[in-house]
């Protein structure tokens, strides 16, 4: 699905975050990026979702070098990125309405798509999200929970064959985080999506990463991968397996940092 | 604020003119009754037109500034290096009282409508032109990024993002400005022009010395404000409901 061929990206500061870094993701394959703060998790997340460029290599998703976003990627980024003066329906709706807006060019939307009725593509998303009561609330009116599953029903409104998420539950309290990670696994064994999620919470690469990626000191040069084949479900957190990984990733960040 | 405590505020307000009225006695100061039958019996005559002359000098500056300030403010806020090469000029004219720019406007643009249009124009401008410029330079990236990844490009981040952002902006700079812009209006309408609510006050008073005339025209030049203010934030509460709501 993913494939990064020895690429290198440095900031204009002259911060060089990877170089000669290959990485490869299977198509449904459940992805966590671990690692310290400034390790390049989110930059990787960024090169994935092309609004950024690798200075050097390249980056293919499905077979395709990657340029500029593609409509088949959904990224749900930790603030959300609702507009504030649209309401959750009309953020809900956002991304239908730009493929609308550009008509089917196979550059902003897919080639092949036909949108219909937008209420037929949104209702069922806003009532699978709990969203439909707030529906008609500004993201100013409703909790960060919410917001967060605004923002996630945006995203798979749009059908995605990969999704990015950059620490989508950080600033979530517990209970909002641990009920929005199972859903997170369940959408993603419902659909059979390809997930990255970058995060800095071992406990949430243990619980959401089938595969995790270990990122440590810029600039990476390697992929340092975990199999944790066993998340597949939340349940997967009172199990003797998890409390292993998370011990045996935070060795691994020890030993980085 | 309710309508009920403006209505009230309005009324104690008439109230105190009245007593002014009653202690000063002289017929510069005219009681507020006078001058509203005066307001009523002069509107359907000489007065509505004047009216309607500065009313729609009013609107056609708004109409102006807003087609010309919003798409270059939305373009100096997208554009860190046009903002920079820009900024110091906008840093430099804004405060400039553009009052004082009366005669030279009139020089150059002689009698009619237009200087009075160009005038009130380039005080909204700058005010429009800045707000929206540093509205659009403040919309957090990752905003624009999310929006990226649902597929926008350039044109749809204008639509979808950057126009719906510049609104509350453009409104909030017409609230701030209109009321100045009323003020540098009647300066404007004294001079090389026989419509207008500012040549109506002027004249009625200083040559016709016809008090309650006069006050009639003071009377509907602060009318004329405090629409243009109710209308623009009237708007402001329809076209932004998501800033009002908690």
């Amino acid at each position: 699905m993913i494939t990064l061929q020895s690429i290198c990206f440095a900031y204009p500061d002259g911060t060089n975050v990877f170089e000669d870094f290959s990485w490869e993701v299977g198509s449904g394959e459940a992805w966590a990026v671990l690692g310290p703060s400034g390790c390049g998790k989110t930059t990787l997340l960024y090169l994935l979702a092309a609004l950024r460029h690798p200075t050097a290599g390249e980056i293919r998703i499905s077979g395709e070098p990657l340029f500029k976003p593609r409509p088949r990627t959904g990224l749900i980024l930790q603030d959300y990125g609702l507009l504030p003066w649209a309401t959750v329906r009309e953020n809900v709706a956002l991304g239908l309405r730009l493929r609308r807006f550009y008509g089917p060019d196979g550059v902003h939307s897919p080639a092949d798509e036909r949108i219909p009725e937008l209420a037929d593509r949104i209702d069922p998303w806003l009532e699978r999200l709990a969203l439909l009561s707030i529906a008609e609330s500004y993201p100013a009116q409703i909790s960060g929970g919410q917001r967060q599953r605004t923002a996630i029903a945006r995203t798979l409104a749009l059908d995605p064959d990969l999704l990015l998420m950059d620490e989508p539950f950080a600033s979530l309290d517990a209970p909002t985080r641990e009920g929005l990670q199972a859903l997170t696994i369940e959408l993603r064994n419902e659909r059979g999506l390809t997930t990255v999620i970058v995060t800095h919470a071992i406990e949430e690469a243990a619980l959401l990463g089938r595969r995790i990626l270990l990122l440590g000191m810029i600039p990476n040069t390697s992929a340092m991968v975990y199999d944790n084949p066993g998340a597949t479900h939340s349940t997967y957190r009172d199990t003797s397996e998890y409390a292993s990984m998370c011990a045996q990733l935070r060795r691994a960040m020890e030993a980085i940092a | 604020m309710k309508r009920g405590q403006v209505l009230v505020a309005a009324v104690a307000i008439g109230l105190v003119w009245q007593a002014l009225a009653v202690l000063v006695r002289r017929p510069i100061l005219p009681p507020p009754t006078v001058v509203l039958q005066s307001f009523l019996t002069e509107l359907p005559r000489d007065l509505g037109e004047h009216f309607v002359a500065s009313l729609w000098r009013v609107v056609a500056s708004i109409a102006l500034s807003v087609a010309l300030a919003v798409p270059a403010g939305l373009v100096l806020g997208q554009s860190p290096r046009l903002n920079q090469i820009f900024s110091p000029a906008i840093y430099l004219l804004f405060p400039i009282p553009k009052v004082v720019l009366v005669p030279v406007v009139l020089l150059f643009f002689g009698i009619g409508d237009l200087p009075k249009i160009i005038i009130i124009f380039m005080i909204l401008f700058f005010q429009i032109l800045v707000l929206v410029r540093d509205q659009a330079a403040g919309l957090r990236p990752e905003l624009l990024h999310s929006v990226r990844s649902l597929g926008a490009g350039r044109r749809a981040l204008f639509r979808f993002v950057y126009l719906p952002a510049s609104l509350p902006a453009i409104l909030t700079a017409l609230r701030q400005s209109v009321g100045t812009a009323v003020a540098v209006l009647y300066v404007a309408e004294l001079f090389a022009t026989r419509r207008g609510l500012g040549y109506y006050i002027y004249f009625t008073g200083s040559t016709l010395f016809d008090y309650p005339k006069m006050y009639a025209g003071v009377l509907a030049m602060s009318l004329l404000g405090l629409g243009m203010y109710f209308a623009v934030d009237w708007l402001h509460h329809r076209l932004c409901a998501w800033q009002f709501t908690r």
